[in-house]
């Protein structure tokens, strides 16, 4: 039996390594940010995105990721902080309610870390991005987990006197977490 | 401890004395910058002095506690001779009273920023853990009781104001003025 079991677990993962993943979990992906303001760490999410990935990892270059971000599905810690940011110096969430990821290449950087590149764009404002992630397999579920760095005043994200980044830094890490379940073949 | 026991100190320490003036001055800062500042709306004015608010504060905490084992190394002189029963106590009741808020107003603060998911970084440098999880409606509910502590603390100090004044002025003993060495001794 236990040995069964092992040639097996075996067989699990080389048959999942060739598998490509589509099926977006909501429910067990996420959207959130980290920054500093005044020197202490605060972080935020994003409640509502919506995504359309695929990715093998045997064939990362195929892969792609569209992330649509409502932005006014923002939690920054307060209602005060919440209304605040979807303002016109913040996100301006009323002319531009949509914060958008498109990629447009993936490669391996070996084991089980990978880059996507790809264009953000925040409030009209468009440019390149990198994102390192992790690839790992949870049952049949793939789970991409990694972080963007961001500087928000690039983006406009905080004009006016929130443009001051002794206040609130300009770094910011957009950090993500996607479950896929495999494609339906 | 026997180098005491030959009597009783008849001043205060330097590091007493500056250690009173030094929370003394943190405890003006800061309540009155958080009451100002619970006021603004939100901008980077408000964080920062919201910040300086709460380095202040764990200041208070620290220097209170500093204060607390100097005081049981170095005793402090004895009330005035003059002073009648109930003043000896009302004057320990407001000493205690005063240095439990030294300690419980800046503690009241930092249960508060935990709850509420902002930590505090003493001096923009140190890093202090949270103390509870992030809660919206117990942080609500400390902050109410940060603002009632404080004012509990406003009339302690306007007590203690008084009491100093009274002793300088009409006592005429030397209460305040060895708190306050410039004042210049009589003896």
């Amino acid at each position: 039996m236990r040995r069964r079991a092992f040639i097996a677990a075996l067989f699990l993962p080389l048959g999942a390594l060739g598998a490509e993943f589509n099926a977006v979990m909501p429910e067990q992906s996420g959207i959130a940010f980290v920054f500093k303001q005044m020197g202490v760490p605060m972080d935020g999410k994003f409640a509502r995105f919506t995504t359309r990935i695929s990715f093998d990892p045997a064939q990362a270059a195929k892969a792609m990721a569209q992330i649509d971000v409502d932005v006014n599905s923002i939690d920054a810690g307060s209602s005060e902080a919440n209304d605040e940011v979807k303002g016109k110096n913040w996100f301006n969430a009323r002319e531009f309610p949509v914060a958008k990821f498109v990629s447009s290449g993936v490669k391996a950087l070996g084991g089980n870390r990978f880059e996507a590149q790809g264009k953000m764009s925040i409030k009209g404002r468009t440019r390149e991005v990198v994102a390192p992630f992790s690839f790992r397999q949870e049952g049949a579920l793939a789970v991409l987990e990694g972080s963007i760095p961001l500087q928000r005043v690039q983006y406009g994200i905080g004009e006016g006197a929130w443009s001051d980044t002794g206040t609130v830094a300009d770094e910011v890490q957009v950090r993500f977490r996607f479950t896929l379940g495999a494609a339906k073949k | 401890m026997s180098q005491f026991a030959t009597g009783s100190p008849s001043s205060y320490t330097r590091t007493a004395i500056l250690l009173h003036w030094l929370v003394a001055l943190c405890i003006f800062a800061a309540f009155p910058l958080g009451l100002y500042m619970s006021e603004l709306l939100l901008s980077p004015r408000k964080l920062q002095l919201y910040s300086y608010h709460k380095w202040l504060g764990i200041s208070v905490l620290l220097l209170a506690i500093a204060r607390l084992f100097w005081r049981r190394l170095h005793r402090p002189p004895p009330l005035a001779a003059t002073m009648p029963r109930w003043q000896r106590l009302a004057a320990q009741g407001t000493h205690h009273l005063l240095y439990l808020l030294m300690l419980v107003v800046p503690i009241s603060g930092w249960l508060m920023s935990s709850a509420l998911g902002v930590s505090v970084v003493w001096f923009g440098v140190l890093p202090l853990p949270d103390l509870i999880g992030r809660n919206k409606e117990l942080g609500e509910i400390l902050k109410t009781v940060h603002e009632l502590l404080n004012y509990a603390m406003l009339i302690l100090v306007v007590l203690h104001i008084i009491a100093a004044l009274e002793h300088h002025f009409r006592s005429r003993d030397d209460t305040l003025q060895r708190m306050l060495p410039f004042l210049g001794g009589k003896s």
